[in-house]
């Protein structure tokens, strides 16, 4: 967990996505560090966490890892916090929302999905076989597994602002917990639980996402009672990645 | 030679390199979108160039799965490291088919940084593939085999080994085991409580040599031998010996050490009587805390077939204990040290007025301890012992 910014600024609280560790928020995260706190973590078990905090039992679903993130809202004492979760902690967050509207003033989704599996008219974009493919090719990741993390020293090169330090940790992760919260991520059926968010949100939808479709964007935002919806030109599922301006933009006009 | 040198070089031209490489090459903008692809790279998916290059992103190229692994593993690292090393994805042939691969690439920037193309080495690996699932299911079997081995292990052990010795009206039994390491092993420990008559009991406990399988058959042996020998005749000795028969007989060729028991329970006496066949003799603790040996060491079983084998009789009075172990407990090690018999006795000597139970979990407590986590050998304590007058 990293705390910078203005400490007597209304918190920003920046959560990653599956697959990844908060550094996917590196090139984000500056853009509000002179008027927030700015508070980034890794999910448990992910990046530079204590693996050892990581239970099958009390990460069986969803609402687990918001407890984590009330529980580090509990001990930083934030109020008021804008919460932007990236991903599957879209989701985590606006769990978190529910349960303790108090806690938070906004929250952004960003290319959140309630639910990946198409279901009864419900269009989420996967089929059970392709999350069972997804698990299967974390398996088979698992022998590439250090190879594939090893720090790279071309990518340092190119990019001399990625520390030593960073390569090691970036998309490091315990393959069991990642193929287990890969199965508690992609399995999740949360759409029930959008309804009960009082924060006022601003979901921000990719083009082109594979991960989380426009449909998928468009229901979040029409289940929400407060919410906003703006559709980024960025492609792919990692806009805080590949179109940092954009999504700082985005985040910027909405609060 | 001279010229074959160079009708070789001149034969490699670099467009038939890039072409026919024998891996396949794709180039793709930083969105993803294929902006080259080689023939070995379209023969791989048997597709048409026209239908993939400028047409389709890489990730359409994968399985459903493989793109949510794309978005969020593979694209994230390119963008962070700039590269990424031997990613396992398969790629979606046009007939529906597909292609286990594994993955380099590259992100080529311009000076200013930005970047420009990524480049990506496709090398089929189908062969592989199939190899690695070979050895994840042949990890998963050895896991389950050793599983199946570990619970076979604790079914014969259990076997061997009663749960609870019989409530004994008069007399306060307890017994305790611990198997060797991890107890994926049947150990050659055993022992038996059983009535022989009104007021009349046989208490055996023996140590098979060696350990498994092949040392399991014997303790079976061994304890339904005693059993049958106890409805014969009620003299230790002679229990002992039909013992040794029958492992001579058996062919067994595993010696056996036992001590056997009978206890006698009658107008408030416990009279015991006492054979031991080449085994650690019971230590008879008194009120006091006095510890001593009961009985004379006799001959190990299965070896001769004339073992000498005598009974001593001993009458326990109120609060005293009679303790039989197996070489596991005093044989137990630390650090080429032997926990040792001295070190037993002393130990006993501090017991007196404790339970039957308490007297089990003291000593194996203290044998546990001695050797720091795992025994090498198995452990075995059967204690019997009088309950003070009053």
């Amino acid at each position: 967990m990293r705390v910078s910014g203005r400490t007597d600024a209304v918190p920003m609280v920046f959560a990653h996505g599956f697959g990844c560790d908060q550094h996917m928020w590196r090139e984000v995260t500056p853009a509000f560090e002179h008027d927030h706190k700015i508070v980034l973590f890794d999910i448990v078990g992910m990046g530079g966490s204590d693996a050892s905090a990581w239970s099958p039992e009390r990460y069986a679903t969803l609402d687990g890892y918001a407890t984590d993130v009330l529980e580090i809202l509990d001990t930083l004492s934030l109020e008021g916090v804008v919460f932007v979760g990236h991903s599957v902690s879209a989701m985590i967050g606006a769990l978190a929302a529910a349960r303790e509207p108090a806690r938070f003033s906004k929250l952004v989704m960003v290319g959140p999905s309630p639910r990946y599996i198409d279901d009864d008219g419900y269009v989420g974009g996967f089929t059970r076989a392709d999350i069972d493919e997804l698990l299967a090719s974390l398996e088979s990741n698992y022998l590439g597994w250090s190879s594939a993390m090893a720090p790279v020293i071309m990518g340092n090169g190119d990019r001399p602002e990625l520390g030593d330090e960073l390569s090691a940790s970036f998309c490091r992760v315990d393959p069991a917990i990642a193929r287990h919260f890969a199965g508690v991520t992609f399995l999740s059926d949360n759409r029930a639980d959008l309804r009960s968010v009082r924060v006022p949100t601003l979901v921000l939808q990719c083009s082109d996402d594979v991960i989380a479709p426009d449909a998928v964007g468009e229901f979040v935002a029409a289940e929400l009672p407060d919410a906003r919806l703006v559709k980024l030109a960025a492609t792919g599922h990692c806009p805080n990645l590949s179109a940092p301006g954009e999504t700082v933009e985005a985040i910027r006009a909405f609060l | 030679m001279a010229d074959a040198f160079l009708d070789a070089l001149v034969d490699d031209d670099v467009d038939d390199l890039y072409d026919n490489a024998p891996c396949g090459y794709v180039s793709t903008a930083p969105d993803g979108l294929v902006l080259k692809a080689n023939e070995t790279f379209l023969r791989m998916i048997g597709r048409d160039r026209t239908d993939v290059v400028g047409a389709l992103r890489f990730d359409q190229l994968l399985t459903r799965g493989g793109r949510i692994y794309h978005e969020t593993h593979l694209a994230p690292m390119l963008r962070m490291h700039g590269s990424v090393r031997e990613i396992a994805l398969e790629l979606e042939r046009d007939n529906g088919g597909r292609v286990p691969v594994l993955v380099n690439a590259i992100v080529k920037r311009d000076d200013a940084g930005t970047e420009r193309v990524v480049r990506i080495a496709v090398f089929d690996a189908t062969e592989r593939r199939r190899y690695e699932a070979e050895l994840l299911a042949a990890r998963d079997h050895a896991r389950a085999s050793e599983e199946r081995a570990r619970e076979l292990a604790a079914t014969l052990q259990a076997s061997l080994i009663p749960p609870d010795p019989p409530a004994i009206t008069g007399l306060d039994v307890a017994a305790g085991y611990r198997p060797a390491g991890a107890g994926d092993e049947v150990g050659g420990d055993f022992y038996d409580v059983f009535e022989t008559g009104r007021g009349d009991w046989a208490i055996v406990l023996g140590d098979v040599q060696g350990k498994g399988a092949a040392a399991a058959t014997v303790t079976a042996l061994a304890r339904y031998t005693v059993r049958a020998a106890a409805a014969r005749s009620r003299r230790p000795r002679t229990i002992l010996g039909l013992l040794n028969d029958a492992l001579l007989r058996q062919g067994a060729e595993r010696f056996v050490t036992a001590v056997y028991v009978r206890v006698r329970i009658a107008d408030g006496r416990v009279r015991t009587t006492v054979g031991a066949g080449g085994h650690w003799l019971p230590l008879r603790v008194g009120a006091r805390g006095e510890v001593g040996e009961v009985g004379r060491p006799g001959t190990v079983l299965g070896v001769t077939e004339e073992p000498t084998l005598d009974d001593a009789t001993v009458e326990l009075h109120p609060g005293d204990a009679l303790v039989l172990f197996t070489d596991g407990v005093v044989e137990a090690r630390r650090d080429g040290e032997e926990y040792g018999i001295e070190r037993f006795e002393a130990l006993l000597s501090t017991v007196a007025g404790a339970s039957a139970a308490e007297i089990v979990e003291t000593v194996v407590d203290a044998v546990l301890g001695f050797q720091e986590g795992l025994p090498r050998d198995d452990i075995a304590v059967v204690v019997l012992r009088v309950p003070p007058a009053g």
